[in-house]
């Protein structure tokens, strides 16, 4: 009996988050988007300890020169180095994306729960909301909200926010409309659970798995959101570098034609980035999903 | 049926007149003094002349009923002067823009939808080959790139690198119109709106295929000996198509907003530019004028798919 014990406990099934990383090692995509977007994070992160150039150096000797040895990725019109500007760059829309992020999440959660738990008469008013905001076209939204908050870090940032909650708040009253009818949430209430109680204890753990699925997914869409308005020149204003608004030199012709160098790598970047996190998205989607073991 | 639709044509027309507050609210909020909207800024006025105009145009009065008295005017086709262009009334610019826009977004939605059906197909009939795979790859590329860079890419392969199709615009400046010289104008932008929805469209038909596959009546098809080919065609793909109606509704939305930035990068004279061009000059005349527009036209094209889909699928259950 003693002896059988250890094999016993050896064999106790693992647990759901346990699980849910081994499904999430075993889905190729996913590894491979952890394994891009490490190097490329650290590299942005950490780019004015190795690298020579500062992103607003102006070189009047280098200017619009191709990708060379001194600089790998060239100069653009006034001798600033593109690899510098690509790393700020990536600072900033990295910055505008998760900060957008998670005041979208949290907006987004918000609502939802509360139009989840909140009884009929806020659940409808608050979806007629929903409805309402996802009617106009995301991009035709995106310009109404940059026009009235005009340009800057700030402003595209409190743009990208404002656009982007809907969705997940869809997601989180689905959920949380299935959950209000479980007997630990009504024997919650029965107790005198406030709704603050039920949305932290409650349906926060409960819809975790959506959260962290809209927070990756969401941070590629903001990168995307504030290269689409830097690059339409709504967002992040020169001479701070984004990812869009290098882009946005490309509108020249002559950039366009001529200096390939200046938009093809930041281009690039974003698309990679962003491919990278969608994978690691699908791949958490996945993870969290139990009954992906069936198939 | 008809209870159906006119349920779904009054929840339509009451997402308009919320659309309506909503575009109002927002750019009463916004920097900038209304009335400017209603003045030519061509003729130059005092300040009392402004202030007898104010309380002529009841811009003294609260906010509610500025708003009806706006939504009477723009009902009744007038939103105003536009700010930037002195003093051209705001709806004949707009509309002006409309047809370029429209013939931009008509070529790209049938390329997509005949690219991503046909791809979406394949994709599902050669499920797990090496076609299979790569078509999914080269979707998901399509969906994570966005509008503007796959425009600036096909611009500078096509157009600069090949020389195939000319580099912007809609029509050659100064030459007498014609059908080719419009037609080469059109295809790369087109093409290049259509990439990002026929990725959507063959993902969508992909797995909607699949599922109808797997289902017992397209085996019994299959048993009593129908060919391979008519299976897929007759038989499966009718029913697949429906969910991707659906799909060709509700993304309309996404494509519009595709078409402002290649209306951008190509310089096509559409609504796209236009709201661009407002929207960096604060026209916000303009900005309302075009955004209910384009919204009344999402609105208008979700209340057809769905009209559509209840109508060709009698499985939906009018609820």
């Amino acid at each position: 009996m003693a002896a059988s014990a250890p094999a016993f406990a050896a064999e106790r099934p693992k647990g759901p988050l346990r699980r849910a990383v081994d499904r999430f090692l075993t889905n190729r995509a996913a590894v491979a988007g952890v394994a891009i977007l490490l190097p490329i994070v650290l590299a942005i992160l950490s780019y004015d300890l190795w690298w020579p150039y500062a992103p607003n150096d102006i070189d009047l000797l280098a200017m619009n020169k191709g990708p060379s040895a001194a600089h790998w990725l060239g100069s653009d019109g006034v001798g600033r180095d593109v690899m510098a500007r690509l790393m700020q760059g990536g600072r900033i829309s990295l910055l505008v994306a998760t900060v957008s992020m998670a005041i979208s999440t949290v907006i987004g959660f918000v609502i939802g729960a509360v139009a989840g738990f909140g009884g009929r008469f806020v659940d409808s008013v608050a979806m007629r909301l929903v409805d309402l905001a996802m009617t106009l076209p995301p991009v035709i939204f995106l310009l109404v909200l940059a026009s009235i908050a005009g340009t800057g870090i700030v402003p595209t940032i409190i743009v990208i926010s404002l656009l982007s909650w809907p969705v997940l708040s869809r997601m989180v009253r689905a959920r949380l409309l299935e959950l209000r009818e479980r007997d630990f949430v009504v024997a919650a209430r029965g107790m005198g659970a406030g709704l603050p109680h039920l949305l932290l204890r409650h349906g926060l753990p409960n819809s975790i798995d959506i959260l962290v699925v809209y927070a990756t997914l969401q941070v590629a869409s903001g990168i995307l959101l504030e290269a689409g308005l830097s690059f339409l020149g709504m967002g992040v204003p020169p001479p701070e570098a984004s990812w869009g608004n290098m882009l946005n030199s490309a509108r020249s012709t002559l950039v366009l034609e001529s200096y390939p160098w200046q938009w093809m790598f930041p281009g690039a970047a974003m698309v990679v980035t962003v491919l990278a996190i969608n994978f690691v998205g699908d791949g958490l989607r996945d993870a969290f999903n139990p009954r992906a073991d069936l198939n | 049926m008809s209870q159906y639709i006119i349920r779904r044509v009054a929840v339509g027309f009451f997402m308009l007149l919320a659309l309506t507050v909503l575009i109002f609210g927002l750019l009463r909020l916004a920097p900038g003094d209304p009335i400017d909207a209603y003045i030519n800024p061509s003729v130059p006025m005092s300040a009392s002349d402004l202030d007898a105009l104010r309380v002529r145009l009841g811009l003294d009065q609260p906010l509610p009923v500025q708003y009806l008295a706006w939504l009477r005017a723009a009902l009744s086709g007038d939103f105003g002067y536009s700010i930037q262009r002195g003093g051209i009334p705001v709806l004949p610019l707009v509309l002006d823009r409309i047809g370029p826009t429209i013939l931009l977004m008509f070529s790209g939605l049938v390329i997509a939808i005949v690219v991503g059906i046909a791809t979406g197909i394949l994709s599902a009939v050669r499920r797990n080959t090496a076609t299979d795979v790569s078509l999914s790859v080269l979707s998901f590329i399509g969906i994570s790139s966005p509008a503007f860079l796959t425009a600036l890419l096909g611009l500078y392969g096509f157009s600069v690198m090949l020389d195939w199709a000319p580099s912007g615009g809609m029509l050659t400046p100064g030459a007498p119109f014609s059908l080719g010289d419009l037609l080469s104008h059109l295809v790369l932008p087109a093409c290049l709106l259509s990439i990002a929805h026929s990725a959507m469209i063959m993902r969508y038909m992909r797995a909607s295929l699949l599922e109808v596959l797997s289902q017992d009546y397209v085996r019994t098809a299959r048993a009593k000996g129908v060919r391979e080919f008519w299976v897929i065609v007759k038989h499966a793909v009718r029913n697949a198509l429906l969910p991707v109606i659906t799909l060709i509704g509700s993304t309309i939305g996404i494509a519009i907003g595709g078409a402002i930035f290649i209306e951008s990068v190509f310089n096509w004279p559409g609504m796209g530019l236009l709201m661009i061009n407002a929207v960096t000059r604060r026209d916000y005349p303009v900005i309302m004028c075009a955004t209910l527009l384009t919204g009344a036209c999402v609105i208008i094209v979700n209340l057809l798919t769905d009209i559509i889909y209840a109508a060709v699928d009698p499985r939906i259950k009018v609820s």
